[in-house]
């Protein structure tokens, strides 16, 4: 294993992530948080790897399973918790929610509603950063579900055929809603597509977050040194239903189950706990408590977005009547 | 008299699409989630069980796909019944309604057409944000070719959705995720239809004519209470039917009262409302007392803040303001 408190840092970064939506979810039954809220818990390796892995100046545009990538790209936990919250001091001043999360200081381009949406936008940032010349890389990350709607098809075509800095992450949770892959996909692997594409492709079934980095690192490496766009596909599980409003009865509980042994954030809390880490992981438990329940203070304390805040979001200027 | 039942709103829709399954074997119905998950609002719930996954088809996110594939079907005699998980999802699939659905028929010089029906929940839910809270209504009535309904009871959620389905063009049909659980009394007859392009007055009144669809028409019906109370006498239109729109019903509510308030979910910037005070100010120009007011969504994409989202949709207290200034009575 690499340095130690590195281990601890990713460890901790996970962490927040998972208590950050574990506290979201009560403040949802609370009735604090309307709308639709969808948990990453079980997937924060992947956006922890991610962070690990870009460049601070790099872009990141993803889903609205968006909690995980903002917080590991910077956003504080106080910022998001006030998002969910409907909140003037949240990353989106409480006009987005869940699925809006927008962080232009960290690079975090946005979380999309649209199924697919969102993919020819990262295919766009990425077509930026090539006419500029400024060297950034874009991420972008769709589900399983999103691997067949025309847009996920459109960009990676014109990615590869303009050859632009893009990586496409499918984050394969096995799930769109509560349909299982067999019944949404004719061939499983998603990354098959990548050969007619003409780009390169990778596979695997997240571990840990120093396996994301290290894969995603190469395409990364690939799309910033050669202006070569890949594709890859990670293998995950979220341990919660779609959204809140999601029983999950279409999973079996042994199934959940034996993902949650497999969690790796567990893997890698045991993993340090044998290491001998166990009184540095409990003072980052206790840290990460106090981060959690700062923010949702924070975020009860935060005034709300007044009407004035809408027409300046809408246009610039002038109204256009 | 005839047998009622007391259903719930989802319940309302199902039992039409059932009794349309049952009747005519080329009715099937396709969308996301629709079979093995129930429904995401549990409208299918027990479709898939009934009558197979032959005809009731789950379907991966492709709204243009499975929306294409259902015209196609219909131009060579099936009768889809489409089924997105919300209106806002069709914008995907927007082509095909716009390019082919709605052409069809007159491209090929009347040899084609398209029996088939679109449906889903419409505009806002609750705090959903700017991408999930669409009133699509205002975009399809601009098309010739297609036909758009939004019911707002029981009643009409089954004998709408059954005409759409033997209707021989595409008929758009819109919900309400918020209407759903709504309660009440439909007809057992199999036979039971409403008709297209017939609004449905359902408050009478002499002094106001307050003109919606859809959840609105029961914020409308909430507003003519209050405006009882202030010695307003409203007449309340549910007009059902976006397109064909039923003008008879209009004019002559409005050659009654004088007065009239259009309030509906959607921008204020064109839309049905609009057709509507169109309509009504060339039909009845001598007999309006007042210009028409709109009561809309205000003209802003939908905040997720639940204040702020309360603030732009259009509730009571706007709908009795304006009621109140078309008869002169400001507060
Ligand atoms: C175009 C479109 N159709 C339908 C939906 C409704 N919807 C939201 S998420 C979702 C499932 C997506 O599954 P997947 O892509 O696997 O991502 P996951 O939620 O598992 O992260 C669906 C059907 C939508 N948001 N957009
Ligand atoms: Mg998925």
């Amino acid at each position: 294993m690499k340095d130690q408190d590195t281990q601890l840092g990713f460890y901790r970064q996970m962490q927040v992530i998972r208590r950050f939506e574990e506290e979201a979810a009560r403040a949802y039954a609370q009735g604090k948080i309307g709308g639709f809220l969808h948990l990453y818990i079980g997937q924060e390796a992947i956006a922890v790897g991610t962070a690990a892995a870009l460049n601070a100046d790099d872009y990141l545009i993803t889903t609205y399973r968006d909690h995980g990538h903002a917080l590991a790209r910077g956003t504080t936990a106080r910022a998001a918790m006030a998002e969910l919250f409907g909140k003037v001091t949240g990353c989106s001043k409480g006009l987005g929610g869940s699925m809006h999360f927008f962080d232009a200081e960290h690079n975090m381009l946005g979380g999309y509603g649209i199924v697919g949406g969102h993919l020819p936008l990262a295919a766009g940032t990425a077509f930026a950063s090539k006419y500029r010349g400024d060297g950034r890389v874009t991420i972008v990350f769709f589900g399983d579900g999103a691997a067949s709607i025309g847009d996920c098809h459109e960009a990676m075509c014109l990615a590869a055929l303009w050859k632009l800095p893009v990586v496409f992450v499918c984050e394969n949770n096995q799930y769109s809603m509560g349909t299982p892959l067999s019944r949404t996909l004719a061939v499983a692997d998603v990354t098959k597509r990548a050969a007619g594409y003409g780009m390169p492709s990778d596979r695997f079934e997240c571990e840990s977050v120093n396996q994301v980095i290290e894969r995603f690192g190469k395409a990364i490496k690939r799309a910033r040194e050669t202006s070569e766009p890949s594709l890859i596909e990670v293998l995950t599980y979220r341990h919660r239903g779609h959204s809140m409003s999601d029983p999950g009865k279409y999973r079996t509980s042994e199934e959940v189950d034996e993902y949650k042994k497999k969690d790796p954030l567990f893997v890698l809390r045991t993993h340090l706990e044998k290491a001998g880490l166990a009184d540095k992981l409990t003072a980052a438990d206790e840290s990460v408590e106090q981060e959690i329940a700062d923010a949702v203070k924070f975020a009860d304390d935060s005034a709300e977005p007044g009407p004035e805040l809408l027409a300046p979001t809408t246009y610039k200027g002038a109204f256009a009547r | 008299m005839t047998a009622m039942k007391s259903v719930r709103f989802r319940e309302a829709i199902r039992m039409g699409m059932v009794e349309e399954m049952e009747r005519d074997d080329r009715v099937f119905i396709v969308g996301e989630e629709v079979g093995h998950y129930q429904g995401a609002y549990k409208v299918t719930e027990g479709m898939l069980d009934k009558f197979g996954p032959k005809r009731v088809i789950d379907a991966p996110i492709t709204e243009s796909g499975f929306t294409g594939i259902s015209i196609g079907a219909a131009m060579v005699g099936l009768r889809p019944i489409v089924e997105y998980m919300t209106w806002n999802f069709s914008a995907v699939a927007f082509d095909q309604i716009l390019n082919n659905a709605a052409k069809i028929r007159q491209m090929s010089g009347g040899q084609l057409h398209v029996p088939i029906v679109l449906r889903a929940p419409n505009a806002s839910a609750k705090q959903v944000g700017s991408q999930h809270s669409h009133a699509m209504e205002h975009f399809y009535t601009h098309v010739p070719g297609l036909k758009v309904v939004a019911p707002s009871t029981c009643a009409d959620a089954k004998g709408l959705i059954k005409s759409a389905i033997r209707d021989d063009d595409p008929v758009l049909y819109m919900e309400s995720e918020t209407l759903y659980n709504l309660k009440g009394d439909v007809p057992e007859d199999p036979e039971f239809l409403v008709p297209l392009g017939k609004a449905n007055v359902v408050r009478e009144g002499g002094d106001v004519t307050i003109i919606s669809w859809s959840r609105l028409v029961h914020i409308s019906l909430q507003a003519a209470e209050q405006l009882a109370k202030e010695g307003i006498d409203a007449e309340v239109i549910d007009v059902r039917s976006l397109r064909p729109l039923d003008e008879e019903t209009l004019v002559a509510s409005v050659t009654k009262t004088h007065r009239a308030v259009v309030a509906y979910e959607g921008w204020p910037y064109g839309g049905v409302g609009a057709e509507i005070v169109d309509r009504i100010q060339r039909l009845a120009f001598d007999d309006l007392d007042a210009p028409i007011e709109r009561v809309t969504t205000l003209d802003y994409p939908m905040p997720y803040n639940a204040k702020l989202e309360q603030f732009v949709i259009p509730n009571v207290e706007r709908i009795v303001g304006a009621a109140k200034r078309v008869a002169y009575r400001s507060a």
